[in-house]
Formats: C-alpha cells, sequence, structure tokens
C-alpha cells in the first residue's frame, strides 16, 4: 500500500482566482526520498499542505480529488489525525516553535500521540542526539538563533517517528555548513529509519543526489515525475531553470547529465575529462596586483577595526577591516552567526560598534532579510516615488497593495525604498542586501543579479548561496566567528572549500577556479575563458 | 520577564504546587491588612525570589511598582475624607475642594500600595519561576481551547515583538521621513492574524487536535511527586490556612479608620514569622534542584 496516494486533486485557496493545483495525482511508497521540484508559485508548498491535512481543514477552499494518507483519506481525517502519519516542517521556524524550551517542544508531538512519559523521554533524547541539538534542550527558545530554531522544528517533527516527513525548503535560512548537514540528516533517517521524505526545494543542486525521485511542479499541475538523471535530462528540454549547475556543466560538454558531485565527477572521469589537478587559474598564478583587496584612493565604505561586544555577552565582530571601492560587488559570507547580518548593520549605522570606526562616502541602504517590513502603506504608490519604481520595474503596479505583490516584487519594490527616489533622495554610495535570495527561485534569483549589476554602485550582499555569489559577486568576504578568513576575488574564494563553493567547483575540484558551468565546459575543452570579474 | 529554567527548588517544583504556592502567597497579600503580616508576605517574596535566583527580575518589577505604590497612597491621601489626625491642610482645591490628608487615609493608601506591589512581585516570580509549558500541559486537562488560546498568545506575543523590531530596523533604513505612528501601528497589527495562523497550523500539524479525542477516553497518568512538590504543596496549604485563619481570629488586626488601629502583639508577630517561615521553608531543601 502507497503511504500517499494522491488522485485527481484540484484545490483553490479561497478567495483565490485560479486553482493551486490542479489535477494532481502522486503516489509516495514507504521509505522513499521524493524531491518535489518547481519554481516558486507552482505549488509545492500547497501540495505538501494537502497531505499534512491542512488543506483544506485549516485553509479551506475548494477541494477535489482525494488524498490519502498511509490508509487515511484527508476529507475524513484533519490534520491532527494525519500528525499519526505525516511531520510536516515549514520555512519560518520562528512559527514553527510553540512551547517554551527544545525539550518540551520535542516532547509536544510524541506527547499528543498519547505516549508514556518513558518513551516521550526517549524519545526527546534520541532525536536531540541525532540532531547534535542535545546541548539546546533546556534553553529558552527565545535565545537561539534562526538555524537552530530550524533544527529544533525538525527535532519536533521527527521526534514522533512519522512515517512521513514533509519539508517546505527547509534549508532556506541555514548556511551551506547546515544545509548539506541536514540534507545528509534526512537521507541518514530515510536508510536507517525508513522514513519517507517528502522535500520541496528550490537549490536542487543540494538534495536531488539523495533523491530516489524527483516530481516537478509547473503551475500546480505535476509536470515530470520520474527518477532524478531522467529529471535532469527533462529538466535540459522543458525546464531550464530547474536545471542544476552540474547537469549545466555535463550538458555543455555533450554528456549525460548526473545528480550530485560524486556522479558528476565519475562522468567526467569516464569521459576522459576529468581537470587534470594542475589546471591553470583563471587568475593569473601570482599575479595578486590583478585584485587589490585594499582599496587605493576613496572607498565607498571602509570599516575600520570594528568589534561589537555584547554586555554580559560574547563579541561578535572581533576587529573587522574592510574596504570597498565604488561600484565593487561584494559577497559576505559566512556561517549563520559568523556576523555577517551586524556587519551590515554596523555598515549601515544601524548599529554603533563598541570599537573602530565606519566610514562611507555617502548614505548606506540596506535592505534586511524581509521585505515585507519596509511595507507600512495602502499602495504601491505611497511607499516610494515614480521614479525609483520605474528603477526596479515595478511603474505598473502603481495602486497595487504592496502586500498583494509576489515574493520578488516585495523585494524589488523594497529595494526601491531603500534606494530612495533617484529625483528626492541622494544615491546611496553603498547598497547592502542581507540574505535577499532566501525562497528564491533560480529564475528570481538571476533578475536580482542583472538588477543589482545595473545599479552601479557598491554592493555588499549576505548570503548563503555560492551559485548566487559566484553569479553577482566580484570578491568574497569570508566571516567565521566575527572575523574575516578569507578575503578575494570570487573565483578564489569559492573554488577552494566544499561547502562555501559552487557546485562546478566542487566537481571540478576547484581547477582553474572555475565557479560556473560555462567556463568549466570552456576549461575542460581547453578554450579561453574569460575571467567572471 | 520570560521564564528561564534555573537551579533553585521553585523551579524544580512541578507547575500545580508552584501555582498553588503563588496563589497562597497572593490570597494572603489580599486577605491581610496588618502592616507587620503583609510585610511578613512581601519579605517572603521577595526572599523567595533571592533564593529562586530572580532577583534581577524582581528588582526590575519593584522599580516600577514603587511609584505606583506612591501613587495608589498619594491618590488615597488626597480623595479620603476619612480620619481623624489631619497632617497638611491644604485648604479648598480646585476639583476637589476642601482638602486636608489625614495620616489614617495616608497609611491606608500606602497598606493598598503594599498590596499592590506585592501582587506584582508574586506576578514576576511566577512568570520567572513557573514552566509556562508545564502550566499549558496542566490546564490542557480542564480547558482544551482555553490552553490552545493560552499556547497561541504565549508564542505570538515573542514573535510579535521580534516582528515589530524589524519593522522599526526596516524604517530606519528607509531615507527620508520616516511613516508615522499610525501607519506603523497598522502595519505590525496586519500580520498578527497571519502569524497566530503560522502557530495555530503548526499546533495542528503535531497532532495537537487528536490529542483532545485521546485526552477523553485516556485516565490521567500520575507521576511521583518530589520533595519539592510536596515542599511546596504543604507550605501552600500553611500559608493559605494561617493567612484565613489569623483574618478570621483578628490575630492580624487593623482598622484605618477613624483611627489608626495596628496591633503588632505577640500573635501578630508570631503570624508574620510562622507565615515567613512556611512561605521560605521549601527553599532550604536544595538537593535535586538542578536539571
Amino acid at each position: 500500500m502507497s503511504l500517499i496516494r494522491v488522485s485527481a486533486l484540484t484545490y483553490t485557496y479561497p478567495g483565490a482566482g485560479r486553482p493551486a493545483l490542479t489535477d494532481v495525482s502522486l503516489t509516495v511508497e514507504p521509505g522513499e526520498f521524493v524531491v518535489l521540484a518547481g519554481l516558486s508559485g507552482s505549488g509545492k508548498s500547497t501540495l505538501l499542505r494537502a497531505v499534512s491535512g491542512l488543506v483544506p481543514h485549516f485553509h479551506g477552499g475548494s477541494f477535489a480529488g482525494n488524498v490519502v494518507v498511509d490508509g487515511r483519506d484527508s476529507r475524513e481525517h484533519g490534520p491532527g489525525e494525519l500528525a499519526e502519519s505525516v511531520g510536516s516542517l515549514f520555512q519560518d521556524p520562528e512559527t514553527q516553535i510553540v512551547l517554551g524550551t527544545p525539550r518540551a517542544e520535542l516532547a509536544f508531538a510524541a506527547e499528543n500521540r498519547g505516549w508514556s512519559a518513558a518513551e516521550v523521554a526517549r524519545a526527546v533524547e534520541e532525536t536531540a542526539l541525532a540532531l547534535a541539538i542535545e546541548g539546546l534542550l533546556d534553553r529558552p527558545v527565545h535565545e537561539l538563533s534562526g538555524g537552530e530554531l530550524q533544527r529544533v522544528a525538525l527535532g519536533a517533527t521527527l521526534a514522533a517517528r512519522p512515517a512521513l516527513v514533509c519539508l517546505d525548503e527547509p534549508t532556506s535560512q541555514l548556511d551551506p555548513v547546515a544545509g548539506d548537514e541536514l540534507i545528509g540528516l534526512l537521507r541518514r533517517l530515510n536508510e536507517d529509519g525508513d522514513t519517507a521524505v517528502l522535500l520541496a526545494e528550490h537549490r536542487l543542486e543540494r538534495c536531488l543526489a539523495a533523491a530516489d525521485r524527483v516530481v516537478a511542479m509547473d503551475g500546480g499541475r505535476v509536470a515530470f515525475d520520474g527518477a532524478a538523471e531522467r529529471f535532469l535530462v527533462w529538466a535540459l528540454r522543458a525546464a531550464p531553470a530547474l536545471v542544476t549547475p552540474g547537469a549545466r556543466l555535463l550538458a555543455g560538454l555533450e554528456l549525460p547529465p548526473a545528480p550530485g558531485v560524486k556522479r558528476a565527477r565519475a562522468t567526467l572521469r569516464t569521459a576522459g575529462l576529468a581537470p587534470a589537478p594542475d589546471a591553470g587559474s583563471l587568475l593569473g598564478p601570482g599575479d595578486p596586483k590583478r585584485f587589490p583587496r585594499r582599496v587605493q584612493g576613496e572607498a565607498a565604505l571602509r570599516v575600520k577595526g570594528v568589534w561589537h561586544e555584547v554586555k554580559d555577552g560574547p563579541a561578535i565582530l572581533r576587529g573587522i577591516d574592510l574596504a570597498v571601492a565604488p561600484g565593487e560587488r561584494v559577497a559576505l559570507m559566512g556561517r549563520n552567526g559568523a556576523g555577517k547580518s551586524t556587519l551590515l548593520r554596523h555598515a549601515a549605522g544601524l548599529m554603533e560598534p563598541t570599537r573602530g570606526r565606519v566610514e562611507a562616502a555617502g548614505r548606506v541602504a540596506l535592505l534586511l532579510q524581509n521585505p515585507t517590513d519596509y511595507l507600512v502603506h495602502e499602495s504601491v504608490r505611497e511607499e516610494v516615488g515614480q521614479g525609483a519604481l520605474t528603477r526596479v520595474g515595478l511603474s505598473g503596479l502603481t495602486d497595487r497593495h504592496p502586500r498583494d505583490l509576489s515574493g520578488g516584487e516585495k523585494q524589488r519594490l523594497a529595494l526601491a525604498i531603500v534606494l530612495g527616489d533617484p529625483g528626492a533622495d541622494a544615491t546611496p554610495a553603498v547598497l547592502c542586501l542581507d540574505e535577499p535570495t532566501r525562497g528564491m527561485d533560480r529564475a528570481a534569483k538571476d533578475a536580482l543579479v542583472g538588477l543589482l549589476g545595473e545599479l552601479g554602485i557598491a554592493v555588499i550582499v549576505a548570503t548563503h548561496d555560492p551559485e548566487f555569489a559566484a553569479a553577482f559577486a566580484q570578491r568574497v568576504v569570508l566571516l567565521a566567528d566575527g572575523r574575516v578568513i578569507a578575503d578575494g576575488r570570487t573565483s578564489e574564494v569559492l573554488s577552494g572549500g566544499t561547502y562555501f563553493a559552487t557546485e562546478t567547483a566542487r566537481i571540478l575540484g576547484g581547477a582553474g577556479g572555475v565557479l560556473l558551468p560555462a567556463d568549466g565546459v570552456a576549461l575542460l575543452r581547453g578554450s579561453d575563458v574569460e575571467v567572471p570579474v | 520577564m520570560i521564564y528561564h529554567r534555573r537551579a533553585s527548588p521553585l523551579h524544580a517544583a512541578r507547575a500545580a504546587a508552584a501555582i498553588a504556592w503563588c496563589v497562597a502567597l497572593g490570597v494572603a497579600a489580599l486577605v491581610v491588612s496588618n502592616p507587620v503580616v503583609l510585610g511578613a508576605v512581601a519579605l517572603s517574596v521577595a526572599a523567595a525570589g533571592l533564593l529562586a535566583g530572580a532577583g534581577r527580575e524582581l528588582r526590575r518589577s519593584l522599580l516600577w511598582s514603587v511609584p505606583l505604590w506612591f501613587t495608589i497612597a498619594a491618590i488615597n491621601a488626597l480623595v479620603s475624607r476619612e480620619g481623624l489626625t489631619v497632617i497638611w491642610r491644604f485648604g479648598d482645591l480646585p476639583l476637589l475642594g476642601q482638602t486636608n490628608i489625614t495620616l489614617e487615609a495616608t497609611v491606608v493608601g500606602a497598606v493598598n500600595g503594599l498590596r499592590a506591589v506585592v501582587l506584582v512581585l508574586i506576578g514576576t516570580l511566577y512568570s520567572v519561576a513557573v514552566d509556562p509549558d508545564e502550566v499549558l500541559r496542566l490546564f490542557r486537562r480542564f480547558s482544551f481551547s482555553s490552553a490552545l488560546s493560552a499556547t497561541i498568545a504565549t508564542r505570538i506575543m515573542p514573535v510579535l515583538v521580534r516582528d515589530s523590531r524589524r519593522l522599526a530596523e526596516a524604517q530606519r533604513c528607509r531615507p527620508g521621513d520616516p511613516p508615522g505612528r499610525a501607519q506603523l501601528l497598522r502595519a505590525t497589527t496586519a500580520g498578527v492574524l497571519d502569524r497566530a495562523l503560522d502557530i495555530a497550523a503548526t499546533l495542528e500539524v503535531r497532532g495537537y487536535g487528536s490529542a483532545r479525542q485521546r485526552a477523553r477516553g485516556r485516565p490521567h497518568r500520575h507521576t511521583p511527586w518530589s520533595r519539592h512538590d510536596i515542599g511546596f504543596a504543604v507550605s501552600a496549604a500553611v500559608v493559605l490556612a494561617l493567612a484565613v485563619l489569623a483574618r478570621v481570629s483578628g490575630w492580624e488586626q487593623f482598622t484605618g479608620y477613624p483611627l489608626l488601629r495596628a496591633p503588632a502583639g505577640a500573635r501578630t508577630v508570631g503570624v508574620a514569622v510562622v507565615l515567613l517561615g512556611a512561605a521560605l521553608a521549601p527553599f532550604l531543601d536544595r538537593r535535586g534542584i538542578e536539571r
């Protein structure tokens, strides 16, 4: 018997003009690892909510077809009953935590299932050990970081050992290390515990290697359902925005696409295209002058020995020195809690350094993580002037309510707000963005790269996304524990590691400092490669 | 004023016992009026706060409740027409008319103010020392929907506080004039329903709804009472009984008007000492307080 059987499901949210899901049919077998792929708005989250019973019981709306989970029809059994078989984890960890400590949170689902105190205690301990959160168990949840909250929320989902786990972009708030750890953990649970996994994710390069199957959604319909290799073949033809960088690299070499770094390397080796260990660097070896890290002349932003020390708490920044030249595009990377957001807040003057100083050649604009926080008026027109809207391509939406815009449109509007009206406000010398690609699909990321490139001012982006950093930045600054641990050309920093590296760089083992598939193709074919500066 | 697990006997006690102890002290503060006995209740709460590691929180509460104390005392002194011992003559005042401050009205106001301060401190102690998750679990047995509402309310507050901080920070990033307070308030409240729905959805997918059906058909499991559970339950019973007995028997007399009468004889002092001892006795046993 299938664990999930979705039959001809068509669902429309209350008040929506068109269905979020149309005639969706699929099955998931016990112990399967299924990745849900698709652009934003394709219906992935709605399908997960249908499997957990929130659609239609919680959201209402019009529901046709059937969803049967572990033998229970969701028409007759609500989310509370389906929770015996399904654990669900959504995007925002802050609203996924309902109790005061991780220990209570992990115990909650098991208690609701009527387990004995001893069984609950054992489930809490085992889950905490598996997720390495045993040290957090008795800390108040309000003291936890976003990444820690996400792990606790995942623990709360897994503690009652559901037969199926549904996850909606669980890595969107996590740094690359934690994101990879999470996917590895899911794979281990899937293999050792026979837990079926249904995972919606935009960064497919992270999870395709772990997947038994991929279901691609498009406009609320299932556009593809099959193995990961077949998915990549299909996506190269029908949905280029869903193709992973590794698959693009292999396709450029006219090789069959393969999910994951290991299999892509094996494909290259089989084809006799593995890069030589001494493949030349795109940077020009021993030519540091081509990339001066010290900005000569007037900098757009200069951070001098900045410390941020919390009273009765830790030092978040420890003597940061950083200079950004006018027009330079810098990616700020590092693990959750490394100090990226704090550094951006200091740059924008939202925080005062406890030591050191920040100098800017003009206004520093800062776009924080949640663009909705900027939207306080009743129409787009009231938020910002026409000139600013034109600059970000929103001039046709002036009468819309800001909260009715799509995620990408909200972000562009917030960007217009912080940049200011060209006619009324001074153009900022520096634009800082904190995690702007969180929850974005590739098409939206590409659009953002284009938009930022057109601004012509210094841009600093704190990001966990190496692919975005490789496409956008000329320079990457890597932070750890409040210190700069690497500062260099993008191709230097992002080609040398495992976690803070693009998939192409990982496949090629950092050869030639290549980060992007097109450059990888050129390198392996021995053609001239343009250095991405 | 957020619960934080600390190594103290009060934190180690189960929520039911800790709540009973807080309620007993609250009832004592409400029923006794003699300044000596009320002072003993106040002293019990302050000492308990220190012994529970909540001294900082209690001091903070005291700082903002002392003005409340003075306000209550001042208002009572100004508006009360009772009392015979005039200590200040204001003469004719606008709105208040002929105004004389009497010793009796001032002392009665001060006692009522002290009562209010003690209740605030008990509330603070409850907030920082009684695990809200356990309280919700406890009340879920009696009223499922109330516990559900309380869970959402408990979680929505910190979420909204963080939301409003983020909103304020985002507005500081806007060039030009910042938006008005009304717009900010509207933007903050616009998110409340969405946030509450998100939390409610999380409760649903964690099986909160199915727990109700199970709770109906299942006998309650008893977990053994620890030394701290027993200590605070017994302390609560003694404090409550003593306060009621003192009130009924007249051992803690206090008459405010027309002339002050607040005897501080051996019985009254005895009640105060026993109450103080009974309230603080459970704190002496510090075995097994660390989780």
